[in-house]
C-alpha cells in the first residue's frame, strides 16, 4: 500500500506488494538504470540489455498466460517477427532511423493480425487444441525464416548495419563519463531501458485496467465471463494481441542490440522454454513474477552456467554425474527447478512472496 | 440410443472412403509406376505414425490429460533401438534375414518394454499431481520433456547417431514397375497387427470395454464402481510403450538419432488425433494413414506445398467435420 501513497508506481495503481518485492523491483529497476556505470564492460552491458528485452517479452507473454489463462507456444515467433522486420528493413531496404520505424511498424503490424487471426479461429476451442494449433504455427513460421532465404537469410541468418548513433564507433561525448566512454553501444541500451521500462508500464496499465480485470475473469471462470456479458473470444483474442505486440517490439530491439538477427536468435524453441520458464519462475499473472524471473534467468545463463563446469570437474571421477553436471546440461536442471516450481511454488516467487506478506499482516 | 446417434453411426462409413478416394484421385497425375511406390510410402508412413500416436488418442480420450511429453518415450525407443543394434552387432550386419529379423525383435520389445516403464514412471511422478488441471498439464509436461531429453542425452551424447538398417532391410522389391523398399513392407506389417491387436483388445475383452466406456462417460464409469485411474494408469503406460515400438521403427526408417526425433513428430501426432477425433483408436489410424498418404502425394506433385500440406489438411477435415474423422465422448 505504501507504494501507492508515495507514488511510488504511477499510471496503475499496481504495486508489487511486500517490502521485500518493493525493494527487490527498485533494486532491477535502479540496477538496470545504472548498469552501464555499476557493472562496466561490453558483456555486462550486452547482458543488462538482453535482462530488458526479455523483461517485455516475458511480460507480454505473461499477459496470455498469466492474466488470460491461455498457454500460447508461438510467442516466440512474435518475438521474431518484429527482429526480423527490423532486420530486414535495415539489411535490404536502407540503414536510417526511418527503416527502423518500417520495419518495427511492419512486424508489429503482421504479429498483431496474425495474433488476432490465429485467436478468432481457435481460441473458440478448449486451451488444447489452441496450445496445438500456436505450436504448429509457430513450426511454420521457423521453418518458413529458414527457407525463405532470399528474404531472410535462412539459417545465416541477417547481419546488417544499424542507425549511426547506435553504433559502437560512435562517440556521444569524446571524453569519458564516469569512466565510461559514452559509444553507440551505450546510446542503444539506453534507448532500450527506456523504452523497455516504457513497454513495461503500459502492459502494467493494460492489465490493471477494466479490460485487464475482463481477461483476469475470463482465466477463473470462463462460463460466468460469457454469462455476464463479455464475448470471451474477442477479449482473449485482444489479449492475444496485445501481448503479439508487445513481444514484436521486443523482437525489434533485440535487433537493434544484436546487429543481427537468425532463426536460433529470436524464433527457437528453446527460447520459447526460457520465456515459460521466466514467467513460471517469476510469478504468473503478477507481470513482476515475470520481470524478476528474466533478470534471474538471464544472469544465471551467463554466469552461473559456466560455475556448472567446475562442479562437473569436482566430480569427474563418478559414473554419469560428470555428465549431468556437464554445462550443457544446464537445461536439464532448468526443467527440473520448473516442474518443481509448478507442483510446489505454483504462484512463483511474487507469488510466493505476496501470499507471505499477507499472512503477516493478518 | 437415439435416432440421431444411430444415424449417426449409420454414415460412420463415409470417412473410411477417404484414403481410395484420395488414391484414385491422384492416380491420373502421376505414372502407375511412381503412384505404387508413393501410395505404399504413404501407408507405411502412415502405419509408423500410427504406432507413434495410438496411444496419445487414448490418454487425451480417457482422461482429458494433455501431455506435450509423448515425444519423450518416441525418442528413448530411437535411442534404445541404437544401443541395441549396436549391441548386437553381429546379428544386424548379418547377411541374413532370421538375424536381422531377430535384433529387430529385441529391439522392439526392450523398446516397449522400457517406454512402458519410463511411461509408468512419468504417469506417477508428473501426471498424477495434475489431473483436471489443463494449463498446469501443459506446463508440467514441457518441463517433463525437457527433463527427459536431457537425461537421454546424457546417456547418449548431444551428437546425432547413425543407424543403418540391416542389411536383408535394405534395398526394394520391384513389383508391376514400381520400387518398393522393403523395411516399408515391414512397417506396414506391424502397423496393421497392432491395429488388429488394439482393435481387438479394445472390441472383445473385458478392459477394452471399460477403456471405450471411460472415453464415451467418464464419470458414469466411474459411478458403477470402476477405478478409472488404475484403468489410466494402464492406458497411459501401453501409449507410453507403443510410442517407443513406433520410435524404434521410425528410427530405423530415417536411419538417424537426435534427441529431437520425438519431440519433432509432436505437432504431426497432434494434428493426427485432431484429424482423427480425440480418443478413437480407428480415427488416429485412418488419419495416420491419411497424414502419410498426404505427405507423399503433396511432396512429389507439389514440394513447396508439403510444408503447410497437413495443416491445410487438418483444416479441410475440421471444416467437413468439427470434431474430427471419428468423435467420441463428451462433445
Amino acid at each position: 500500500m505504501s507504494g501507492r501513497r508515495l507514488g511510488l508506481w504511477p499510471i496503475s495503481g499496481d504495486h508489487p506488494g511486500g517490502a521485500l518485492l518493493s525493494l527487490l523491483m527498485l533494486a532491477v529497476l535502479l540496477g538496470l538504470a545504472l548498469a552501464p556505470f555499476l557493472f562496466p564492460g561490453t558483456r555486462s552491458v550486452a547482458v543488462a540489455a538482453r535482462i530488458c528485452i526479455f523483461i517485455v517479452l516475458a511480460a507480454s507473454y505473461d499477459v496470455m498466460l498469466g492474466y488470460t489463462g491461455i498457454a500460447s507456444f508461438a510467442h516466440t515467433m512474435f518475438f521474431g517477427l518484429g527482429a526480423y522486420g527490423v532486420a530486414i528493413a535495415l539489411a535490404k531496404l536502407w540503414v536510417g532511423w526511418s527503416a527502423v520505424l518500417l520495419g518495427t511498424v511492419a512486424g508489429v503490424a503482421l504479429a498483431v493480425v496474425l495474433a488476432l487471426l490465429i485467436g478468432l479461429l481457435s481460441l473458440r476451442v478448449r486451451a488444447i487444441f489452441f496450445s496445438m494449433t500456436t505450436l504448429a504455427v509457430a513450426s511454420v513460421a521457423l521453418i518458413l525464416a529458414t527457407e525463405l532465404r532470399d528474404l531472410t537469410g535462412g539459417e545465416d541468418g541477417l547481419t546488417f548495419s544499424v542507425p549511426p548513433l547506435l553504433s559502437p564507433a560512435f562517440r556521444l561525448v569524446d571524453a569519458p563519463v564516469l569512466g565510461v566512454s559514452f559509444d553507440g553501444r551505450i546510446v542503444t541500451y539506453y534507448l532500450v531501458f527506456a523504452l523497455s521500462l516504457l513497454l513495461f508500464l503500459v502492459m502494467l496499465r493494460v492489465v490493471n485496467s477494466p479490460f485487464g480485470r475482463v481477461l483476469q475473469a475470463v482465466r477463473e471462470n470462463e462460463f460466468r465471463a460469457e454469462a455476464l456479458g463479455y464475448r470471451t473470444v474477442v477479449y482473449r483474442s485482444m489479449a492475444g494481441a496485445v501481448s503479439a505486440a508487445m513481444a514484436a517490439l521486443a523482437g525489434a530491439m533485440m535487433a537493434l542490440v544484436l546487429r543481427y538477427n537468425g532463426p536460433a536468435a529470436t524464433l527457437s524453441f528453446d527460447l520459447m522454454v526460457d520465456i515459460l520458464l521466466m514467467v513460471v519462475v517469476g510469478g504468473m499473472g503478477t507481470l513482476y513474477g515475470p520481470a524478476l524471473g528474466a533478470v534471474v534467468l538471464v544472469i544465471a545463463e551467463y554466469y552461473l552456467q559456466p560455475a556448472m563446469g567446475g562442479l562437473a570437474e569436482a566430480v569427474a571421477g563418478w559414473p554419469l554425474l560428470p555428465a549431468l553436471f556437464h554445462p550443457d546440461r544446464w537445461l536439464l536442471w532448468l526443467g527440473v527447478l520448473f516442474v518443481l516450481i509448478v507442483y510446489f511454488f505454483p504462484a512463483g516467487i511474487v507469488g510466493t512472496l505476496r501470499a507471505a506478506e499477507l499472512r503477516r499482516r493478518r | 440410443m437415439s435416432g440421431a446417434r444411430l444415424r449417426q453411426l449409420a454414415e460412420d462409413w463415409s470417412p473410411y472412403a477417404i484414403l481410395p478416394l484420395l488414391a484414385l484421385l491422384t492416380l491420373p497425375l502421376m505414372s502407375l509406376s511412381t503412384w505404387l511406390t508413393l501410395t505404399i510410402a504413404g501407408i507405411a508412413m502412415g502405419m509408423m505414425l500410427f504406432l507413434m500416436a495410438a496411444g496419445l488418442t487414448l490418454i487425451f480420450g480417457l482422461m482429458q490429460v494433455f501431455t506435450f511429453a509423448h515425444g519423450a518415450f518416441i525418442t528413448l525407443g530411437a535411442y534404445l533401438a541404437v544401443s541395441i543394434l549396436g549391441a548386437l552387432g553381429t546379428w544386424s550386419t548379418a547377411e541374413s534375414w532370421a538375424l536381422n529379423l531377430a535384433v529387430l525383435v529385441v529391439a522392439l520389445v526392450v523398446a516397449l518394454v522400457a517406454s512402458g516403464a519410463a511411461g509408468f514412471v512419468f504417469e506417477r511422478v508428473i501426471i498424477r499431481r495434475v489431473y483436471g488441471a489443463p494449463l498446469r498439464q501443459i506446463l508440467i509436461t514441457v518441463g517433463g520433456l525437457i527433463i527427459a531429453e536431457q537425461l537421454m542425452v546424457a546417456v547418449w551424447g548431444a551428437s546425432p547417431l547413425p543407424l543403418p538398417k540391416p542389411p536383408s532391410f535394405q534395398g526394394s522389391i520391384i513389383l508391376g514397375g514400381a520400387a518398393i523398399e522393403k523395411y516399408r513392407l515391414i512397417a506396414v506389417a506391424l502397423g496393421l497387427a497392432v491395429y488388429a491387436g488394439l482393435a481387438l483388445l479394445l472390441s472383445r475383452t473385458r478392459v477394452g470395454l471399460l477403456v471405450r466406456a471411460g472415453v464415451e462417460n467418464l464419470e458414469m464409469v466411474e459411478a458403477l464402481g470402476y477405478r478409472i485411474r488404475r484403468l489410466f494408469i494402464g492406458v497411459f503406460v501401453a501409449g507410453s510403450a507403443l510410442a517407443g515400438v513406433g520410435g524404434v521403427m521410425w528410427a530405423l526408417y530415417q536411419e538417424q538419432v537426435t534427441r529431437v526425433i520425438g519431440s519433432e513428430m509432436t505437432i504431426l501426432i497432434f494434428i493426427i488425433l485432431i484429424i482423427g477425433g480425440l480418443g478413437s483408436v480407428g480415427g488416429c489410424f485412418t488419419a495416420a494413414v491419411l497424414v502419410g498418404m498426404v505427405t507423399n502425394y503433396v511432396g512429389f506433385l507439389a514440394p513447396k506445398l508439403a510444408l503447410g500440406s497437413n495443416i491445410l489438411l487438418m483444416m479441410a477435415v475440421l471444416l467437413w467435420r468439427p470434431r474430427g474423422l471419428f468423435p467420441v465422448g463428451p462433445g
